[in-house]
């Protein structure tokens, strides 16, 4: 890696004071950043790690019933709790436990990796991810391949996940990465059912209306049977064809679907 | 009761301990003082011409003390390949010179072209990067067939063609094989592709260079299987150091499969510009260089046919293989598709007409070179899935069809008609031992079970044997190997009786040091904690052509038998003076001498004290000291083989495979460790499902690697094995070492593959879906392909 300075603020501010100067670069759990670092791809000025923040990794039930994460929440931490297990069981299945022990869910939804399991947790509980100076609706966040709505130097410090009757997170690995090569995200709330998928598409993380729409009529895998999936805009590469992946798209919902009830 | 120690027991793997508490001592651990660090600048397109390389700004960088370019090593010589291969024209293969950095073109992603050496490591990769050269992008080659027909775009511009070498073996076979496919009644054809693999040894290559000026030695320490074949190579090929004045030493190596036998241009570089600046340079590979330097594996695209009878009686086999070398020939790149690869397409059948055709071919990709099996597996493969295809196309079963084709127990020795002479073997026993751990006849209802989830079951067998021992000197030198192969040990006994042991052969993880004492300890009688084996240090030990194809018990370990017999001889001699007997009357037994009919007894440690405070010594009979070498030349290849039965669920839905069931019957002769042994099979094993379903290197149309990382290069972890049975009772011990052992470390790696694609192709044909062949790696989204092509 290049040289970079290092600073480790204890407030939110703090924080976004570091971040103002040019090539600054934010610094969650560093699962995808330091790697990068590793091999020469970036060469920020200054990492501002967010670790230091007081209170920024804090996860608890709010008042009307939703789960809030604190951003600097790892994977691990997140797998832990009890209150939303489909969003447990997601966070229990990234990478592997060093990975699980260091990563955060605001470093992954910032990072927005097309391949990213937390997108599809969040775009399909209908998150809202608030930062330090606004909330943004899950469905503004994602913008395309490690595109967000996050403005330069804007920190994410929670997301709010309201609890589903009923989810189920269902991956199909890419076999090296371990990242899903294809995966979907099902919740069921009381005013309607959202299916988000995430490694499938050149645009990343996405909802599939038509599911949806069917599945708001009758929640049963057998209501997607007749569906299916533009293969036009899914990613095809060496682990699978552009139609694989919009095939995997509609097994992993129905399989989805069906373990969640 | 099993022994718990000497020949035949479990003792513990001594050198875990270190290893398993990050103790052990590897090249990298290792810091010479004043050390320097050098990084290399490699190539980022496959094909391209230098133009010019300015290192002026990188000169200038903080702490660089010396840039390297091709031109440094004009005048030094090519690292060679190790064998000669003749064409079938009767043409020596082409030979094109390999420059430690390259020197006019660069020829794949990753070739170097030039080395920085700088005070830190990191100064050393920003002055690397400060570099300016000028190397215009060519056309890569990178398709064989393309590369064969291509005349005008050339890897090696000097040799006129991509065509490395043309070999049939044995062409004198070819007449009498066509006219059997002519009047054959059944031919199964396949084509298949053997995948091109990364080693991905688990520690990377280190090469630390210490050149001192007050005394002209070199040393270098360095990751290597066989540290005097590289000290050979360097010292009289590459540099022209004289071996007096080289030592090589590889300490403790994690790991190799092969890719850590040759020499590397690295190591060349780090001992020139430790001359050059008269300081120590210690490079140190990353992951990412590693994935474009260490010689790949595999990589054959093959054309096999088989002519059968209506009964599935074998009456021909007949290949046509691509093999390709990469860019540049590695020490063993010729001999792995050749010799290592033809002679075995008999496999352990007795069909009468065999003929092999291989076209070695140049591409503008990572050296290719022996990985774990290193031919053996690629022609097992060919053969396990061509016979699979018969059996399923004639409606005879797998078991059956291999039995009735296997070489008989009382037709040894059996001489192939691809011209290997198999001592000795029992096909059958291990086939039927198979079949009883693996609970074949339980499939039926295991397959049942599958289906109620949804999931579809196969079976695949797969019989294999392989030629492994690596190899009669004689033999091999007829055949074109520019080296010998035997190995060499001294055993040191120690004044109190205590003993080294120094072996030509040089562990990277097999055990040596546990198995080796085990051998000494039985041999003499005496505790395996009184054996210490030395190995790995040119200046250490006598001499020793290293670890690789399955060769160190086999060869190395019959060196140290003979050595041990010296010792005991000797001994024996010096104990008939001590208890003033006729050496003809002391019997060596349990550690001790005696004499027959007397209660006369020396121990071991008795004569070995007198050996070395020689007051009372037939001086005028032997030399004082107890001290004895071996060098010892096999008669033959040893033949290992066996019989593996694989078990998968195929989900339909996904084309996932999951390997649910392994059972590996193999026969190598005796065994001195038996869980040394399993470890082999079970990580030999998990390397050929590795191979099956996982692993592949891949290249796009410019020679750009698109599996340059684990991000996208899929190595099997634990939970994409199943818990293997294994089993190795089955034993027809080798008829012509002194050990009566095989060797098994590669005998997983070249079984399992057709066992598991066979078993997928049985699971998709069981579901109705008449899928014939899948290549490897059987990814899910392959088998998912195969599926909808067959529908």
């Amino acid at each position: 890696m290049y040289n970079f300075d290092f600073v480790k603020p204890s407030t939110v501010d703090e924080a976004v004071a570091a971040l103002a100067d040019e090539d600054a670069q934010a610094l969650g759990g560093g699962q995808t950043l330091i790697p990068t670092l590793k091999q020469r791809l970036a060469m920020p000025s200054k990492l501002v790690s967010l670790k230091g923040i007081e209170g920024l990794d804090k996860i608890f039930v709010d008042r009307g019933g939703n789960l809030v994460i604190g951003a600097a929440a790892t994977h691990a931490q997140v797998a832990a709790t009890t209150d939303y297990p489909a969003l447990a069981s997601l966070a229990a299945r990234i990478g592997d436990p060093a990975v699980r022990n260091r990563g955060t869910i605001g470093g992954s939804l910032a990072n927005n990796d097309p391949s990213a399991c937390y997108p599809a947790g969040a775009l399909g509980s209908g998150a809202t991810i608030v930062t330090n100076g606004r909330s943004i609706e899950a469905d503004d966040f994602f913008e395309g391949l490690f595109e967000t709505a996050l403005e330069e130097g804007e920190i994410i410090t929670e997301v709010r996940f309201p609890i589903p009757e009923k989810a189920c997170y269902m991956k199909f690995i890419q076999p090296a990465s371990r990242f899903p090569l294809t995966a979907v995200f099902v919740a069921k709330f009381a005013d309607g059912v959202r299916v988000a998928v995430t490694g499938a598409s050149n645009d990343g993380v996405f909802r599939w209306s038509d599911a949806e729409a069917a599945l708001n009529t009758t929640f049963d895998a057998g209501s997607i049977s007749e569906l299916s999936v533009d293969a036009d805009d899914m990613i095809s590469d060496i682990h699978g064809s552009s139609e694989y992946r919009a095939h995997l798209v509609k097994v992993m919902t129905a399989r989805a679907v069906k373990a969640a009830l | 009761m099993p022994k718990d120690s000497g020949i035949g027991a479990s003792s513990k793997r001594r050198e875990d301990v270190r290893f398993l508490t990050g103790k052990g001592k590897y090249t990298a651990d290792i810091s010479v003082k004043d050390q320097t660090f050098a990084a290399f600048a490699r190539s980022s397109v496959a094909h391209g011409r230098i133009n010019s390389i300015d290192i002026a700004a990188a000169e200038a960088m903080p702490g660089v003390l010396a840039v390297l370019t091709g031109e440094d090593f004009a005048e030094v010589g090519g690292n060679p390949a190790g064998w000669l291969i003749t064409s079938r024209d009767g043409e020596p293969m082409k030979e094109p010179k390999r420059s430690p950095l390259a020197i006019g073109k660069v020829r794949h992603v990753g070739d170097a072209y030039a080395a920085v050496i700088a005070e830190t490591a990191a100064q050393a990769r920003d002055a690397v990067e400060a570099l300016d050269a000028d190397i215009e992008e060519l056309d890569a080659i990178v398709d064989m067939s393309e590369a064969i027909e291509n005349s005008d775009n050339l890897v090696h511009d000097e040799i006129g063609t991509n065509l490395c070498y043309d070999w049939g073996w044995i062409e004198d076979n070819k007449a009498a094989v066509d006219a059997a496919f002519e009047s054959a009644p059944h031919v199964t054809s396949l084509e298949l592709v053997n995948n091109r693999l990364s080693p991905n040894a688990m520690e990377p290559r280190v090469s630390i260079g210490d050149y001192d000026a007050s005394t002209g030695d070199y040393t270098l320490h360095t990751t290597s299987q066989n540290p005097h074949v590289t000290r050979l190579l360097i010292g009289a090929f590459v540099m022209g150091i004289p071996e007096n004045k080289l030592t090589v030493i590889a300490p403790d190596v994690g790991g190799g499969f092969g890719s850590k036998i040759y020499h590397y241009g690295e190591e060349a570089v780090v001992l020139a510009a430790s001359k050059k600046i008269n300081r120590p340079v210690k490079w140190v590979c990353d992951r990412s260089e590693a994935f474009v330097t260490d010689a790949h594996g595999r990589d054959h695209v093959t054309k096999i046919e088989l002519a059968t009878d209506k009964e599935g009686n074998f009456l021909a086999v007949r290949t046509e293989t691509q093999a390709n070398m990469g860019a540049y020939l590695s020490n063993f790149a010729t001999v792995t598709p050749t010799f290592l690869h033809g002679t075995l397409m008999a496999g352990p059948y007795k069909t009468p007409h065999v003929y092999v055709n291989v076209k070695a071919v140049f591409t503008n990709t990572v050296p290719v070179d022996a990985y774990r099996g290193a031919g053996r597996p690629e022609a097992t493969y060919s053969l396990e899935r061509v016979i699979d295809k018969c059996a399923r196309e004639l409606g005879i079963d797998q078991l059956e069809i291999r039995r009735k084709n296997f070489i008989q127990p009382d037709q040894f020795p059996y001489t192939t008609p691809v011209a290997l002479v198999y001592d000795t073997g029992d096909y059958d026993a291990t086939l039927d031992k198979v079949a009883e751990i693996g609970d074949l006849a339980g499939f039926a209802a295991r397959r049942e079970a599958s289906e109620a989830k949804g999931k579809l079951r196969g079976l695949g067998i797969s019989t294999w044997i392989e030629a492994c021992g690596i190899a009669p000197s004689a033999l091999v030198g007829q055949l074109g190997a520019r080296v010998g192969l035997f190995d060499a040990a001294t055993v040191r006994v120690n004044a109190t009786g205590s003993l080294a042991v120094m072996t030509g052969a040089h562990s990277h993880g097999q055990g040596h040091e546990t198995v080796f004492a085990q051998v000494v300890a039985e041999k003499l009688g005496i505790a395996e904690e009184q054996i210490e084996i030395v190995h790995g240090d040119t200046s250490k030990i006598p001499f020793g052509m290293g670890s690789y194809g399955s060769r160190s018990l086999a060869v190395c370990g019959s060196a140290i038998v003979r050595a041990t017999e010296k010792i005991i001889a000797k001994a024996t001699k010096i104990a008939a003076h001590m208890m003033e007997a006729d050496a003809a009357d002391v019997v060596f037994e349990n550690g001790n001498f005696t004499v027959a009919g007397t209660d006369k007894s020396k121990s071991f440690g008795d004569v070995a004290l007198c050996a070395y405070v020689p007051h009372n010594f037939p001086h005028e009979e032997l030399e004082p000291g107890l001290e004895e070498s071996a060098f010892y030349d096999p008669a033959n290849f040893t033949y290992p083989a066996g019989a593996y039965a694989c078990e998968v669920e195929v989900d339909p839905d996904t084309g996932e495979v999951d390997v649910v069931g392994f059972a590996a019957a193999d026969d190598f002769g005796n065994v001195i460790n038996p869980m040394v042994v399993n470890g082999q099979v079970h990580g030999g094993v998990g390397q050929g499902i590795g191979q099956a379903l996982m692993e592949c290197v891949v290249h796009d149309g410019n020679g750009q690697p698109l599996t340059g990382s684990y991000m996208d290069y899929a190595m099997p972890r634990a939970n994409d094995v199943p818990s293997y049975v294994v089993d190795h009772s089955c034993q027809t011990p080798c008829t012509h070492n002194p050990l009566g052992v095989k060797g098994c470390g590669e005998a997983g790696a070249i079984g399992s593959p057709p066992a598991v694609v066979n078993a997928v192709i049985d699971a998709l044909q069981s579901g109705g879906i008449n899928v014939t062949h899948v290549d490897m790696p059987v990814s899910p989204s392959r088998v998912w392909n195969a599926i909808q092509a067959a529908k």
